[in-house]
């Protein structure tokens, strides 16, 4: 296979130079971890990292991000009218995103980008984006994303997929858009690797032991799920601190709030979180996801079933583990698809004879 | 890329106190801009989020008609951060409407059915759109019988009372108007709650036969016996749902019953499309 070579000196000089031209996004070590950050001049992402603790959702998804301004001033001609808010969408690139974070973005965009509306801010930020993955060769033990139609070589939604080899990188790049980036890094020093890519995947997916079954989860009835007796069990311990779904890369719920200082107002947009009661609570008080229990498998059926059968692209999960490492009371999203996936209430084993 | 977000302008045109509490008021609303107006292109069943400037949004469903044209008008109960200013604001005043949004009673497929149309208190705002849409000269033909039960807790709360008094005169539509309650000694129209009424003077249910039902949650639990009695399949019955929305155009998330979310897949579902999600609305 076609591979370009990058030593370390043409890394550090492509990254210098595509400085130039892109906004540079990339990890960076933070006290114990590493985040995904803007780099400053000069500044290499720092590639000796297993995964950050948070997803790098944000760099098409901000955490707040503007929609519109306006004044409340009745002196002025446009008092109380909408306008766009003014928005940077000058290209940038994402050096080192997982792979499994970047199939993520494309399970979001099955949901900003839809036949009948465009989300035109998700949207302008993806298309000025680059995504440059790294390959994992070293996965953690909450790692399940073989089982999630990714894997830690996945190349769906990356333009170029790096892959370390030995103190260098070799790249393999997958779209125009990776092209087009590599071009302007100057890397150009393509090989035949001898099938030493594919041997490193192979290696890598090995490495995956973590694993859950999906096979049922479609066929499955959605009021039987809904219904099963287990969702006591599985939220019993649950706090609903919101802290998976402010981690994981698939998860986009969010709210619309005005916010004004003096006369000058803007109209914003902030994640989300299914695990709040506010998310659903009406005016009335009536809140139809009024109980723990009721959030918790609103998340999980989200993730695992309604998503499943809505768009039939896989579960809303890719596998990498950042909720099952972070959750305080240890709720484990393996094993709830375990549970749900072998599923039989005694109505389901009489059907299935 | 046009944005779904961005509200046309539109200035407050009329409003007008609806009930004797004063709790619900009718806005007309006129597009700033002409040609947002024929952007605005709906159907009765619909929705729209009304946007004010430093406020937020609030999703309700339109009251004015298609055959209605050059205003909106949207009824709206005083009970929140946005509606409570909302009761605030004055003729003149510039805010802002997106949509149309969701879908609409499939009016297609009730070309040349019966209707029966089940409403309660203030949620009889799309009903009456809908009335309007069918009662119009170029439509009425296109429909077979039409019967509305409508009932509010007594006469003044009763919303469009001069456009019910109208139509209970006219021949091509049957209008039962009832109130829970009235020590008006002139009042000469039905007293009990809706279901009750809706199972003495409703037409039995046939093929040819739909129901739209809208209403408090208490009324929809009890008329759904009642026109089970009356013959009418689920496929029938169909009705408007709500929930806490935001976006409106399917995206946030909030407003999902199972796959199906209000906003984008409904909120008009069949009962027989609402008896397939888990119910969380």
């Amino acid at each position: 296979m076609k591979v370009i070579n990058i030593d370390q000196k043409k890394w550090t000089k492509g990254i210098e130079t595509l400085g130039g031209t892109y906004k540079l996004i990339g990890p960076v070590a933070e006290k114990d971890f590493h985040t995904f950050k803007t780099l400053g001049q000069g500044q290499l992402p720092d590639l000796s990292f297993t995964n950050t603790r948070l997803s790098p959702k944000d760099v098409v998804f901000p955490q707040s991000e503007d929609m519109f301004v306006y004044t409340l001033d009745p002196t002025e001609e446009d008092c109380n009218i909408l306008k766009e808010a003014p928005k940077d969408y000058s290209p940038r690139v994402i050096l080192g995103i997982r792979p499994c974070d970047a199939r993520a973005v494309q399970l979001v965009k099955l949901n900003f980008d839809t036949e009948q509306y465009k989300d035109p801010y998700w949207l302008r930020l993806f298309e000025a984006t680059t995504f440059v993955g790294l390959a994992c060769d070293e996965p953690c033990a909450t790692c399940f994303c073989t089982s999630t139609g990714c894997g830690p070589y996945g190349e769906e939604g990356l333009d170029i997929l790096l892959a370390k080899d030995g103190d260098g990188l070799r790249a393999k790049v997958l779209t125009s858009k990776g092209q087009e980036l590599a071009d302007a890094a100057g890397w150009t020093d393509t090989a035949d690797d001898g099938g030493a890519f594919d041997k490193a995947r192979q290696a890598a997916e090995a490495r995956i032991v973590s694993k859950v079954k999906t096979d049922r989860l479609g066929e499955l009835d959605t009021l039987a799920l809904h219904g099963a007796d287990f969702w006591e069990d599985v939220s019993f311990a649950c706090i609903n601190c919101g802290t998976c779904t402010y981690l994981c890369p698939t998860c986009w719920c969010f709210d619309i709030q005005d916010e004004v200082h003096g006369k000058k107002g803007k109209r914003m947009r902030n994640w989300d979180s299914c695990m709040f009661p506010i998310f659903t609570v009406h005016t009335t008080g009536h809140n139809p996801r009024g109980t723990k229990l009721q959030r918790v498998r609103q998340r999980f059926m989200h993730k695992l079933k309604y998503f499943l059968d809505k768009y039939d692209q896989g579960i809303m999960c890719v596998g990498c583990g950042r909720c099952v490492q972070q959750c305080p009371v240890n709720i484990d999203i393996r094993r709830v698809c375990d549970l749900m996936n072998s599923y039989s209430s005694e109505n389901a084993c009489a059907v299935q004879g | 890329m046009q944005n779904p977000y961005l509200p046309y302008p539109v200035r407050i045109d009329e409003i007008v106190v609806e009930t004797e509490d004063k709790n619900l008021k009718t806005f007309k609303l006129v597009f700033l801009n002409k040609e947002d107006e024929e952007k605005f292109n709906y159907k009765a069943g619909q929705f729209a989020e009304l946007s004010i400037a430093g406020k937020g949004e609030i999703p309700i469903g339109i009251a004015s008609s298609p055959v209605e044209k050059g205003f909106l008008k949207f009824t709206v109960n005083k009970a929140g951060v946005v509606t409570t200013h909302l009761h605030s604001m004055k003729v003149g005043d510039i805010m802002g409407v997106r949509g149309p949004l969701g879908n609409w009673y499939p009016w297609e497929m009730l070309e040349g059915k019966n209707i029966l149309i089940v409403g309660g208190g203030f949620a009889f705002t799309t009903l009456r759109s809908s009335i309007v849409y069918m009662l119009d000269p170029d439509n009425r033909p296109r429909f077979g019988n039409i019967d509305v039960v409508y009932g509010a807790r007594t006469p003044g709360m009763l919303l469009y009372k001069d456009e019910l008094i109208e139509w209970e005169k006219r021949d091509d539509i049957n209008v039962h108007i009832t109130v829970d309650a009235t020590d008006d000694p002139d009042w000469k129209y039905n007293v009990g709650f809706v279901p009750p009424i809706t199972e003495q003077k409703a037409p039995q249910g046939d093929e040819n036969t739909y129901a739209i039902v809208c209403g408090p949650p208490i009324m929809i639990k009890f008329t759904q016996p009642v026109l089970e009695k009356l013959g009418y399949d689920h496929e029938h019955i169909i009705m408007s749902l709500e929930n806490r929305m935001k976006c409106g155009i399917g995206m946030c998330g909030r407003c999902g019953i199972g796959k199906e979310l209000v906003c984008k897949d409904g909120p008009v579902f069949t009962l027989a499309d609402i008896n397939r999600t888990p119910r969380e609305y």
